[in-house]
Formats: structure tokens, C-alpha cells, sequence
């Protein structure tokens, strides 16, 4: 696989697809540090969900404890379909999605390296804030890996659906709303099964199963969210 | 003349129930610059964006070299630079980044020749400078530095001279000279009078019959 990629654009005189890819990658990642403000907004979402709701609710730890696999993962969806719409926006604006659609490499891996970016910007940092968000509602220690775990699996297949989501409200004034509704039926599974990770681990119930599935997810979010996304973003353009 | 470059062939298109051309039929050879005249609204863009392959709201054939456009997408966007009303430049990267990707996607592009490129349109010492702090017009010249950087066979730029001095425009006419001499094609619309020998012109204001 890896000899056609480098072979054939080579015969063009051409970048190879590794070369776009990181490319694309090493620009992404520019302009999302750039542009800092965007970056943190979905975090800090994030902490005030963990640090409000024992405030709003009830301080008890043996409730919250109850409730905190569900609750952070819920924050995690929310904070990361806060900050999906504007994955593709600026580039819209500014016409360098156009120039994207136009040029003659492949949109897929374009279109990935966005992704994969966006991941690294929210979705990591998410997972590496959750044990954190996992002290503060009380989530008993044995739950933590599984807390990892299943959101390191989990975000970047809400990266890729909800990048689906953007790419077809793209064209649109105001897609805030449309974007929610799209994708969050297609973010319940993700989320059940991830909350069910955290659950299995507290329980002390093997996690294998549903890790599992959520890479299963993420594997066919990989191979398939690009092609939609990329055909969204034609449709949305030409619109 | 030899064989057509780009040609066109009973292209309809209509926007918000208006008919903006209808049967509209031209093609261009390798060599010309044709300009696409008509006024405000009457559809200039929209057939740049049409023939560019970025707008499907279209009826009607488009061939690229003899072949249906469909079929021949890859090498059409490889012989192809698009220059739209937006520019494709980011604000927050520096002109030698905002170059450095248009080098990454278009093949035979020389990674080195960026700064050259940027000299060529007077942005030399501004290498560094994130494009947000340029004026609007050196805010275009990032963009119109991609001429310089590109392989293309095919220039399809819309309103390429806006909030470009005087003396950037004479620069700008002489580079589009230079491409259809090597053999290049060009397809422009601008509303500043151009002093280009050869130059054809079409005009959509007269096509719109149906109005």
C-alpha cells in the first residue's frame, strides 16, 4: 500500500500522499495554536460541567460517584460538538476550502489531517483532563483506566462524525443548530458504550468488550468519515 | 487552431429562478486570454466557478483537452489554478506559510521559489509578518504570488487586479502576456481596462436574452 502512495504521485513530479498528509497535518496544527482562544473554550466547557454540577446538584460523594462515568463522558460529547462547528468555517470564509476542493490531491487525506488535528487540539486534552474531572465527582480510583481508555478510543470518533456534521453545514449562516441535530444520534452509541466502559471498570466487570466496540467504531469512522466529508464539503461549495 | 483547451458547450445555468446563460457555447486554445465581460450579476462568477469545477449548478458539456470533463478531473485539476473572489490566504499564517501549502498540494511546484514568488509581487520583507497585520491589496498579492509559484497550463482568475495599484496591475498584465505566450491559456474577468494584445473577449450581457 505504502509503494502505490509514494510511487505514484512521484511519477508526476509530484508531493507524495505522506508528504500532503503532513502537510496538511503541520498546518492545521499551526493555525489551531495561532488561534488559542478557540482552543481552550471547549476545555474550560469541560471543567465548569464537573466543577457546576456538584455545586447545582448535590455534593455527596457516593452520588456523584454514582453518576460520574455518565457525566463525564456526556461533558466530554458536549465540549466536543461545542467546538466542531467552526472546524471548517474559517477555511470557508477565506477560500482556502476551495483552493482545498481544487487542488489535485487526494481531499481524504486533507480531510483527515483536519480531523486529526482538531483531535489533538480537543479531544486529547480531554482525555487527559478527565482524570481529573474524575477526582472532583468522586469516581472511585479502579475507574480511571477505564476512563481513559474509552475516551481516548471514543473522542476521535466524535471528531470524525462530528467533522461529518460541519462539513455539511458549512455552506450555511447559522448551522449551530443543525449541526446538533445531525450528529447526535450518531454520537448516542459512542457515548453508551464509552459511559459503559467507565461503568464495567468500576464495577470491576471486564472492559475488553466494550473497548472493543469502540475501536471497532473508530476503525469504520476512519475509513469512511473522510469520503463523507469530503462530499460534504463539494456540496457545501458549489451550494 | 489547434485542438481546444477548455471548451463549453450548451452551458445553462440559472441563480434564484434567473436564467444567467443559456446555450452559451466558446472554447479557448492554448495560447489565448479571454476575457469574460458582462455587469454586476450577470453570471461572470458563477461560470469561473462552473468551469473551475467547483460549482455543479450547471447544464451542459465542458471538455478539457477533447475528453468530458468527468472523466479527465484529476489531470484538469492538475493543469488548473483557480483565483476566486475569496483568496485563500490565512490570516494568521505568514505569506511564506500561506505559500508553503499551495507548494505541498500542487505538484511541481519548487518549495524553494516561494520567496522568489513573494519578491515578484513586492511582498519581500514581509515574509514573516502574519497576513492579518498586511493591507487589503498585499493581502491579495499573498494570493497572486501563486502565479508565480505555479505549474498550471490553466489561469481561470476572477477579478484577479482588485485593490491592486497601478503599477502591480501593469506587473500582472505582462505575467498573463507571458503565460499565453508559453503556450498557457488564460480566463479573466476584471472591470479594469486591459492592454493585452490577442485578447478576446465574451460577453454574457448579451447572451442573457431570456431576461
Amino acid at each position: 500500500m505504502s509503494e502505490i502512495a509514494t510511487n505514484e504521485p512521484a511519477r508526476r513530479r509530484g508531493p507524495t500522499a505522506v508528504g500532503v498528509f503532513r502537510a496538511a497535518l503541520k498546518r492545521d496544527l499551526l493555525l489551531a495554536f495561532r488561534s488559542k482562544s478557540d482552543l481552550v473554550n471547549p476545555l474550560i466547557f469541560f471543567l465548569m460541567v464537573a466543577t457546576l454540577f456538584p455545586l447545582g446538584v448535590s455534593p455527596e460523594p457516593g452520588f456523584l460517584a454514582l453518576l460520574a462515568p455518565g457525566l463525564v463522558w456526556v461533558a466530554a460529547l458536549l465540549a466536543t460538538l461545542l467546538s466542531m462547528d467552526s472546524l471548517f468555517r474559517a477555511d470557508f470564509e477565506d477560500g482556502t476550502l476551495e483552493q482545498a476542493l481544487l487542488s489535485p490531491q487526494p481531499l481524504i487525506l486533507i480531510v483527515l489531517a483536519r480531523v486529526l488535528a482538531h483531535w489533538i487540539m480537543t479531544g486529547l486534552p480531554l482525555t487527559l483532563m478527565a482524570p481529573l474531572l474524575g477526582l472532583m465527582l468522586f469516581l472511585p480510583a479502579e475507574g480511571m483506566g477505564g476512563l481513559m481508555l474509552s475516551l481516548l478510543l471514543g473522542t476521535p470518533t466524535l471528531s470524525l462524525i462530528g467533522a461529518i456534521g460541519a462539513a455539511l453545514t458549512v455552506g450555511l449562516r447559522k448551522g449551530g443548530v443543525l449541526i446538533s441535530l445531525l450528529v447526535l444520534p450518531l454520537y448516542i452509541p459512542v457515548l453508551i458504550f464509552g459511559s459503559g466502559a467507565v461503568q464495567a471498570a468500576v464495577t470491576g466487570l471486564p472492559l475488553a468488550g466494550y473497548l472493543a466496540l469502540l475501536g471497532a467504531m473508530l476503525a469504520l469512522g476512519v475509513v469512511l468519515a473522510p469520503l463523507a466529508i469530503g462530499a460534504a464539503l463539494r456540496i457545501s461549495v458549489s451550494g | 487552431m489547434a485542438e481546444p483547451v477548455l471548451k463549453v458547450e450548451n452551458l445553462y445555468s440559472e441563480r434564484d429562478e434567473r436564467v444567467l446563460f443559456d446555450g452559451l457555447c466558446f472554447e479557448v486554445g492554448a495560447g489565448e486570454v479571454l476575457q469574460i465581460e458582462g455587469q454586476n450579476g450577470s453570471g461572470k462568477t458563477t461560470l469561473l466557478r462552473i468551469l473551475s469545477g467547483l460549482s455543479r449548478n450547471y447544464e451542459g458539456e465542458l471538455y478539457w483537452r477533447g475528453e468530458p470533463m468527468d472523466e479527465v478531473v484529476d489531470e484538469y485539476r492538475q493543469a488548473l489554478l483557480y483565483f476566486g473572489h475569496l483568496p485563500g490566504v490565512k490570516a494568521t499564517l505568514t505569506p511564506q506559510e500561506n505559500l508553503g501549502w499551495y507548494a505541498a498540494l500542487q505538484p511541481g511546484t519548487d518549495s524553494a521559489s516561494i520567496d522568489a514568488a513573494l519578491r515578484q509581487v513586492g511582498l519581500a520583507g514581509y515574509e514573516d509578518v502574519p497576513c492579518h497585520m498586511l493591507s487589503a491589496g498585499q493581502h491579495r498579492r499573498v494570493s497572486l504570488a501563486r502565479l508565480y509559484l505555479s505549474q498550471a497550463s490553466l489561469w481561470i482568475l476572477d477579478e484577479p487586479f482588485t485593490a491592486i495599484d497601478k503599477k502591480g496591475v501593469a506587473q500582472k498584465e505582462q505575467l498573463i502576456l507571458r503565460h499565453a505566450a508559453a503556450g498557457g491559456t488564460v480566463i479573466l474577468t476584471t472591470h479594469h481596462e486591459l492592454h493585452l494584445d490577442g485578447l478576446r473577449r465574451l460577453n454574457l450581457d448579451q447572451l442573457a436574452g431570456t431576461s
